[in-house]
């Protein structure tokens, strides 16, 4: 009899805290894993020079129709953002239509302090808390860094675009499944730009392996001040911004 | 099907303040995964009751044991049909069996959830009902002798040991169970809590304030449905029993009301980079269902009322049917106002832009999978559920019974018993 | 020993018997009969990987134009479009380079096409070239006064703001609206034929802008002009570290 508890209780204990270690480990950020792929082979990243964005809303049309995204201005997987700071500290911001604005803005209004346009896509963060949060694994991270969905496995749960700290995601209205940006993986993989780099008229998106040696992504991350969207969510993005303002979130 | 979206989505963009995202116009969790965390907290506050019953020895609450069990058993049985009803694609949901991930809280939810049903709420149940299910099979004929033959398993053993070993198993269940059924709601919390891109879910109370609101929300509704089944099957209400559930049902407002308050003020006082967007939602899209009804018609005006009862049933011996009418306002107050919780915790979650600067709003749709209409049914279901295990499982010698400190299980209901009403 | 065995089984075995059915029935579900491609998710994710290389590409890249129009590459790789890609202004033309005849790129040739970059936007950065398409030779397409493939100014501009738009706009509502552009710089003829190689000049000095301003300044566009003491206002600066002369804050 007390033999038998013994073992009983032992066998209990043993279990739990087995299960608990291993979901524990399990659990415990991938970062170490993410870096470590950085370093050998391509890995995949993004420029934004906010400077040179015109706000023409080319990469937003290219963007969809590269990856038939619903043409409707509910789904996107790049947009650009317009910032207005005026003199009393008021931020404005407004998501650039692709239809081109009727009157321009003529005189400038004297009350507005700066204003500029952000261009905004997935940042295919290194430690993606989308991909976290998926119960049945159909987001995944590549070995190049992209973060793409499987449209076959996906369930439609969402909680991918509740845990995507970007806006980055939604739900594909015919598909029923989670989309996103995928860098163009289909164009990337064979060595053709992404089509909202392809077709920005000023250089403001670029795109390149960050682990090559020369190359366009390589000098825009040596020669400017670089900042990513909500470095404090520990996220690490791959959309490297230059010349992004605070008041950008 | 694309076209109704769309159009449902254009109405939605004349009432958006200031800036949000481009794709977070649409909510996606609406009417369903509010009524899911609302249904599993009923599951753990009805486990929570009937474990005071069996570990705690609270034995004035006694009658409700059985009724507690089965509304816990009921409701969990619904509890993954509102989850399953919002997916995109239902068909793939065996995919969380089959690859989940370890690192994704929803992951997890298939197995708490077999957990909670295989290992603690079923057997208890059947330990529970084990000797009685012999005596009916025994006593009955038709197919009832059947379906209770077969859920006694074919068991006949109705010896000292055997009732002895029912006793314990039912103790060491309810041990596993509290843990359980505190895991299940946790669980439930943490799905919240734990999504660091959303400020109004991620704090480390949300998994303890969804814990206690839901005993709050279970504890009240097995009050209310005792209220009201006692009557219907011709019993009296055991006002002793009530009284001590009720004062149990106060504490535990006032704990997940304290937690509430503290979890407000820890924001207001830390007042980080979402406190505008977060007040600004407070003050204008949740105010009804926030401030209105989780607040002061869900919790200070029960709290108000049960209050009310403690001090006049003291001096002036309150008449009882005063009070249980009181009572009965109040557990169906709390009943909306954990309602409304859950609502603020998960439409409120995604009616602010994660930029921190704008609102969308949520669109309440009356028919579809995502409307008003459906979520009544997952609301009523669990109760047309319950009616029928009362039919198949009578626990009305319990409910009926004096308990008043006298232990009615194990060893009482030794043959003889008949099905009422059946 | 036998008592155990005796109540035991009879309660627990039962449902001992019951759970270990459904654990070998789910076992069996799940080991046996269902395919491994559902189970494992790295084989998943590489089929995933491979439908998503495989699906189709829209836009051609700029290196394929150069094949057939080799001209016209040529010319816009010396002009202001050198940075552009063909497929910016004519669309997607992966189709076209498939069947060159049967599918053709668009020709934007609508007054609202150019305008989508070039338009007046304050919120772009300054020295893009942008116009007014409401004041800017309405109604008139752009192509006929502007080569889209080498996109300079049809003659060479009398007024700076056919280029410097912002900035003219900005001054229009300044105080120094009335002041013209040659009063602080002195623009060569060069600089409006090739802008970047000749640089207009820029006051160098305090004493440039003290011209007006300082609190015994002479020149004739001073007289309502606000006086300072250029000894003891905010000597250690330049003007125009705090003052944008072009909408100077005076406020």
């Amino acid at each position: 009899m007390d033999g038998r508890r013994k073992f009983l209780r032992n066998a209990l204990a043993f279990l739990v805290s087995g299960s608990a270690l291993g979901g524990v480990l399990k659990i415990l950020p991938s970062s170490a894993l993410a870096k470590e792929a950085s370093r050998t082979g391509k890995w995949y990243g993004f420029g934004v020079s906010v400077d040179k964005c015109i706000g023409c809303t080319r990469c937003v049309e290219a963007c969809k129709t590269e990856n038939d995204v619903p043409k409707e201005p509910f789904y996107f997987r790049t947009w650009v953002e317009r910032y207005i700071i005026r003199k009393d500290g008021e931020v404005i911001v407004k998501a650039v239509e692709t239809k081109p604005e009727g009157v321009p803005e003529s005189a400038s209004d004297r009350e507005v302090l700066r204003s500029f346009f952000v261009p905004k896509l997935c940042n295919q963060c290194a430690d993606p808390p989308c991909v976290q949060v998926c119960p049945v694994g159909a987001t995944f991270q590549t070995k190049d860094g992209v973060v793409l969905v499987n449209e076959k496995t996906c369930i439609g749960c969402r909680y991918c675009i509740q845990a995507c700290p970007y806006g980055a995601r939604y739900l594909h209205p015919e598909t029923r499944t989670a989309d996103k940006c995928t860098f163009c993986y289909h164009r990337v993989s064979q060595g053709l730009l992404p089509a909202c780099v392809e077709v920005c008229p000023t250089q403001a998106r670029i795109f390149g392996d960050l682990n090559s040696g020369a190359s366009v992504m390589a000098r825009f991350r040596r020669m400017n001040k670089i900042h990513v969207l909500k470095p404090a969510l520990n996220t690490e993005p791959k959309v490297y911004y230059a010349g992004l303002d605070g008041e950008v979130r | 099907m694309t076209n109704e979206i769309f159009k449902s989505l254009s109405e939605i963009l004349p009432q958006i303040t200031g800036f949000i995202y481009p794709n977070e116009i649409e909510i996606h969790w609406g009417m369903l995964i509010v009524v899911y965390p609302y249904i599993t907290g009923v599951v753990a506050g009805a486990f929570i009751l009937a474990s005071l019953v069996k570990v705690f020895n609270v034995k004035e609450v006694q009658p409700l044991y059985r009724l507690s069990l089965l509304t816990a058993l009921s409701y969990l049985l619904v509890a993954p049909l509102p989850l399953l009803s919002h997916l995109g694609h239902p068909e793939r949901s065996y995919e969380m069996f089959l690859t989940p991930q370890p690192s994704s809280a929803m992951a997890m939810f298939g197995f708490v959830y077999a957990w909670y049903l295989m290992a603690v709420l079923l057997l208890e149940i059947w330990f529970v009902y084990r000797t009685d299910l012999i005596a009916w099979a025994e006593s009955e004929s038709g197919p009832m002798k059947w379906i209770h033959k077969v859920l006694s398993l074919f068991s006949k053993d109705r010896s000292e040991g055997a009732l002895a070993f029912d006793h314990k198993a039912l103790k060491t269940i309810t041990i596993v169970g509290i843990p359980s059924a505190f895991l299940l709601h946790g669980y439930v919390g943490f799905i919240f809590g734990s999504i660091k891109a959303n400020p109004w879910w991620s704090s480390v109370l949300i998994p303890i304030v969804f814990l206690f609101s839901a005993i709050v929300s279970g504890v009240a509704l097995v009050i209310l449905l005792y209220m009201v089944i006692t009557p219907l099957t011709g019993g009296k209400i055991n006002m002793k029993c009530v009284d001590k559930a009720v004062d149990f049902l106060f504490y535990a407002v006032i704990v997940d009301f304290s937690l509430e308050l503290v979890d407000f003020i820890h924001r207001v006082y830390q007042s980080e980079e979402e406190i505008k967007i977060l007040s600004e939602m407070v003050m204008n899209k949740l105010f009804m269902s926030l401030v209105i009804i989780q607040v002061l018609l869900g919790m200070i005006l029960p709290l108000g009322i049960i209050s009310v009862t403690k001090i006049f049933k003291r001096r002036f011996s309150l008449n009882e049917d005063l009070r249980k009418m009181l009572y009965f306002i109040s557990v169906l107050l709390i009943q909306f106002g954990i309602f409304a919780t859950r609502w603020n915790v998960v439409i409120g979650g995604q009616m602010f832009s994660k930029s921190f600067r704008g609102l969308t709003t949520y669109k309440m749709e009356i028919g579809g999978i995502e409307g008003l209409l459906y979520a009544l049914v997952l609301l009523v279901l669990p109760i047309v559920i319950l009616t029928v295990l009362l039919k198949i499982l009578p626990p009305w010698k319990e409910m009926k019974g004096e308990g008043n400190g006298k232990e009615l299980t194990g060893e009482a209901p030794l043959g003889g018993m008949h099905a009422p009403e059946a | 020993m036998k008592k155990i065995l005796e109540r035991m089984p009879d309660a627990l075995a039962r449902l001992l018997v019951v759970f270990i059915g459904l654990a070998v029935a789910g076992a069996f579900v799940v080991i046996v009969l269902i395919p491994k491609p559902l189970k494992d998710v790295k084989i998943q994710w590489a089929d995933a990987v491979k439908r998503e290389q495989a699906k189709p590409v829209k836009y051609a890249g700029f290196h394929a134009c150069a094949e057939c129009h080799d001209k016209i590459y040529d010319k816009k790789k010396t002009g202001y479009h050198r940075d552009l890609s063909c497929e910016t202004c004519h669309g997607p033309a992966k189709a076209h380079t498939e069947d060159p005849d049967k599918v053709k790129p668009v020709i934007p040739q609508e007054r609202a096409f150019c305008p989508q970059c070039h338009a007046y936007n304050p919120s772009r950065p300054r020295g893009f070239p942008q116009i007014n398409p409401v004041a800017h030779n309405p109604l008139k397409p752009c192509a006929s006064c502007h080569n889209p493939h080498d996109p300079k100014p049809p003659t060479t501009p009398k007024e700076c703001s056919a280029c410097h738009g912002e900035i003219a706009r900005t001054k229009a509502v300044s105080h120094h609206v009335q002041l013209e552009c040659t009063v602080c710089h002195q623009a060569p003829q060069q600089h409006k034929i090739s802008p970047r190689s000749v640089k207009p000049t820029k006051p160098q000095t305090r004493e440039f802008c003290g011209k007006c301003h300082a609190k015994d300044a002479k020149d004739k566009l001073a007289r309502n002009a606000p006086r300072i003491d250029l000894a003891n206002h905010g000597e250690k600066y330049v003007c125009w570290q705090c003052h944008y002369p072009h909408s100077p804050e005076v406020e």
